[in-house]
């Protein structure tokens, strides 16, 4: 094993009640440098981590600090072997003082002497550059200081291995410098940093070498040097570039009229959930999609088309009228509608009936006073629950009692019954079987044939491919690419994800 | 109005079906009361026919009681299920709240002065003055908890702690007292009619908000809301106007609730009228099985629930214990009732009843 070997891992197994999280997954982390771990939601990034914390106890394999076998139970106990963490969200008590935060839980006796926690902290703040005074209090400094004394809290305590979870996602270009800048310095004092992060850029500025991993497998470890973006986004998406997919559409194409103006069209369009103002435009019976990978704006951009977010500038027409969209109920009354990503958080009424999750958008839509009457809704539900096959026991269920397919089902459901003419489609076969992807795939293409415009965006760049004439592509909230016709194929787009020259 | 009902499904025994309905608590807690009351003393359940001071025939008894009594309740019920639906908190400013429609009533009723031989305007016109001052005081609470986000206890802890002291502030801290007698009828009865008038006054409530629930959409808005606030607002609703709306609500009960108290002794105290009833308010909700974090409610239940109360208070009475110990008594009750809908407890519960799946018993 060779010298500067900080944290080895080894063939580390972790299940979950029906999946397996990690299958075999080895780590290598040497001295003074930073490691990329790099792979999309799902592929065992966090579990790795929780496990190497001890938040989560492996299965199998082992993990080694300095060549010794260690056990790590619990987070006190990964923090005993050298190994903090720095989390995504700030966890620290913005209340309390900077000094306090950095010594908060670690004094082992019952009296603090303030002075010398305050001097001490001080010392650390210098020595690392972190514009912040041990008195003052948390809250007054930017999230990135936050964020920097919450990595010095993590480095004093002798720390051999820090992991940074998703650290600069809240942070501007100029603070993620500031950050950079800090994580250089410990890695010239021999520090082992694992960097997490969805953000490319980032990655190739400054880490040393990158492990990929997909589904919950290790996809290789590389020196950065030697895996071009390119590259690095097939290992995480698991295409290879050559692999050329030829899908024929099994629906006609809806024909437009000439000169017909699209359906939707936006200009400069905005809102405050961290994107870049974006153009955008759908014809009738056209299936486009938004890609780009995790946090690349994709679902904000759909969001700030149906009004889900605050807008903050750009004009709408729909069939070339100028309309105004600020809040969903405008989106709807326009006839878009919207699957959104997060089916739990923002698609069920867990509670509610199957029958009242179909019928409430068009409730809404009806009006206060023209409640569907029991005969009406029944009937309704009836005819969709059969339109889309939903399993459920009754309309009577409660909607949080249906697997996540049949939850689906039903918002999609929700969604058809306001008769749409554009509808927005958000991750629709994001965690369902095979079989209900299919199905709703299928439907998204007979529904365009019949006229329908549709935005579908997916994580699985087959589906997209399989499914949009075009695509939008998408990186850091900023639209960076279109794509159509001889363009879409899976190389052309992910060189457009990774971007830059290489 | 309950949309709960027990449904029909294949092998479930007559009893599990039973538990599911969730009229089922209310009910059995009522019937218990009652039974206890049987053993002890079957003179609870004597009704008399006597006259009142007016020459009046009026029925007399404790039943009697909890109906005049439990219909304050039962109204204010009605509104405090709809808040606690849609922002799964309480309204703990009813009291005080009453206490302000009350002195703004008796203030419009008699204008400066305290001992008016006439009225200033007609009771109707007081009383509609009193609903805008109670729904706007409900939309103050309402935008509170909506706009800025604040809890709704705490929310309504600022009127509950100035709503006296404002109450007062309106009639200038003097106690006005009507002797027009038919201002007395809201509270008390109605000349020949030997049923106390408030229960009628309650049955209206319950027949409004039974068609407004029937022709609107309220009641799935409020649960939309409650159960999922992002889901509800990607489907075109605003939760922060159906939030203020169902504070609004409560308001207009509270201001029902006012005349009743006023008009039972045509004067006001500003410390001691209507103390405590939100407790008892909430109570009811909660006794009618609905969850007070919100969500799923039952109308029907809530209504049951506040009479219930109010049969416990009064058996409470009978047996004389005194009026500083009722809440005592009263706690053992919120005890049950929410170790009984605690998740731990529901689900070793369900167990226990394996036919009856996984019901719910809030």
């Amino acid at each position: 094993m060779a010298e500067n070997v900080v944290l080895q891992m080894r063939n580390i197994h972790k299940s979950f009640p029906g999946v397996r999280a990690l299958q075999g997954v080895d780590f290598t982390l040497r001295k003074g440098e930073v490691h990329a771990l790099m792979g999309e939601n799902g592929a065992g990034k966090s579990t790795l981590i929780k496990v190497l914390t001890g938040v989560y106890s492996k299965d199998e394999g082992q993990v080694s600090i300095e060549g010794n076998e260690v056990a790590i139970h619990s987070p006190q106990e990964a923090q005993k072997n050298g190994i903090s963490t720095v989390y995504q969200e700030i966890t620290l008590c913005p209340n309390l003082s900077v000094a306090e935060n950095m010594y908060i839980g670690r004094s082992e006796s019952i009296c603090q002497n303030w002075k010398k926690m305050n001097t001490d902290a001080d010392k650390i703040l210098q020595s690392l550059d972190i514009p912040a005074k041990a008195t003052q209090q948390l809250s007054t400094c930017s999230l990135a200081v936050q964020q920097m004394v919450a990595i010095a809290r993590a480095v004093d305590t002798d720390c051999k291995v820090l992991i940074l979870d998703e650290p600069t996602s809240s942070l501007d270009e100029q603070e993620v410098e500031k950050l950079f800048k800090l994580m250089r310095d410990l890695k010239g004092r021999g520090v082992g940093i694992v960097f997490v992060t969805h953000f490319l850029d980032q990655v190739y500025e400054i880490c040393d070498r990158i492990t990929v991993m997909r589904d919950g497998q290790l996809v290789g470890e590389f020196e950065i040097e030697k895996l071009p973006r390119v590259q690095l986004v097939s290992k995480m998406l698991g295409k290879e570039l050559d692999d050329l997919s030829d899908i024929q559409g099994e629906y006609s194409t809806y024909e437009n009229k000439e000169g017909e103006a699209p359906v939707f069209e936006a200009e400069d369009l905005c809102s405050d959930a961290g994107i870049k103002p974006f153009n955008f435009h759908i014809k009738k019976g056209e299936v486009n999609g938004f890609t780009g990978l995790l946090g690349s704006g994709r679902s904000e951009s759909v969001r700030a088309i149906f009004g889900a977010d605050r807008i903050t500038s750009g004009n709408v027409k729909m069939n070339g009228k100028p309309v105004k969209i600020k809040k969903p109920i405008d989106a709807m009354k326009n006839g878009i509608a919207y699957l959104p990503e997060d089916r739990k958080r923002d698609g069920i009424v867990g509670d509610l009936s199957v029958r009242d999750n179909i019928l409430l958008a068009q409730q809404v839509l009806r009006g206060f006073l023209k409640p569907f009457s029991k005969a009406e809704s029944d009937k309704i539900a009836d005819e969709y629950i059969k339109l889309l096959s939903v399993k459920t026991a009754s309309a009577d269920t409660p909607i949080k009692s249906l697997s996540g397919g049949n939850q689906q089902k039903v918002i999609l459901a929700r969604w058809l019954l306001t008769h749409p003419e554009y509808l927005i489609l958000d991750e629709p076969t994001r965690g369902i079987d095979v079989g209900t992807k299919v199905d709703i795939q299928k439907l998204v293409l007979k529904l365009a044939s019949e006229g329908m415009s549709v935005t579908f965006i997916s994580s699985e760049l087959d589906e997209m491919l399989r499914t949009c004439s075009r695509l939008v592509v998408m990186r850091d909230g900023r639209m960076v690419g279109e794509l159509s016709g001889q363009d879409l194929n899976q190389n052309k787009v992910m060189n457009t994800i990774a971007g830059g020259d290489k | 109005m309950g949309n709960n009902d027990a449904k029909k499904s294949g092998g479930s025994s007559f009893f599990a079906e039973l538990t599911r309905n969730q009229l089922f608590i209310p009910m059995a807690a009522l019937l218990l009361l009652l039974v206890f009351n049987l053993i002890m003393d079957p003179g609870f359940f004597k009704i008399t026919l006597g006259y009142n001071s007016a020459g009046y025939p009026v029925l007399s008894g404790f039943l009697i009681t909890i109906l005049d009594s439990g219909s304050e309740l039962a109204i204010l019920a009605i509104g405090m299920t709809l808040v606690t639906a849609a922002t799964g908190g309480q309204d703990i400013s009813v009291g005080a709240a009453i206490a302000i429609s009350g002195s703004v009533l008796l203030r419009m009723l008699c204008g400066t002065n305290t001992r008016p031989e006439t009225l200033v305007m007609p009771v109707i016109l007081a009383f509609l003055i009193t609903c805008v001052v109670a729904m706007l005081f409900g939309a103050f609470n309402g935008t509170l908890v909506a706009v800025f986000g604040i809890q709704p206890m705490i929310a309504t802890l600022i009127l509950y702690t100035a709503g006296r002291s404002i109450a007062a502030w309106v009639n200038n801290n003097e106690l006005p007292i009507i002797t027009e007698p038919s201002f007395a009828y809201y509270g008390n009865y109605i000349p020949g009619c030997p049923i106390p008038t408030p229960f009628f006054i309650a049955m209206i409530c319950v027949v409004v908000i039974a068609l407004i629930l029937k022709f609107t959409t309220l009641r799935l808005y409020t649960q939309a809301v409650g159960i999922n606030e992002y889901s509800a607002k990607l489907n075109g609703l605003n939760p922060v106007f159906i939030k203020i709306l169902s504070f609004v609500i409560l308001g207009l009960c509270v201001a029902v609730v006012g005349l009743i108290k006023v008009s039972r002794f045509s004067t006001i105290n500003y410390s001691v009228i209507a103390k405590d009833i939100e407790m008892d308010a909430i109570l009811a909700v909660a006794l009618g099985g609905n969850a007070l974090s919100g969500g799923k409610f039952n109308m029907t239940a809530s209504i049951i629930g506040a009479y219930v109360i109010q049969c416990l208070t009064t058996t409470l009475y009978k047996f004389d214990v005194q009026a500083d110990a009722l809440p005592a008594y009263k706690a053992v009750v919120v005890i049950v009732l929410v170790v009984l809908s605690a998740p731990i407890v529901r689900e070793k519960l369900a167990k226990l009843m394996p036919k009856s799946g996984n019901r719910e018993v809030a």
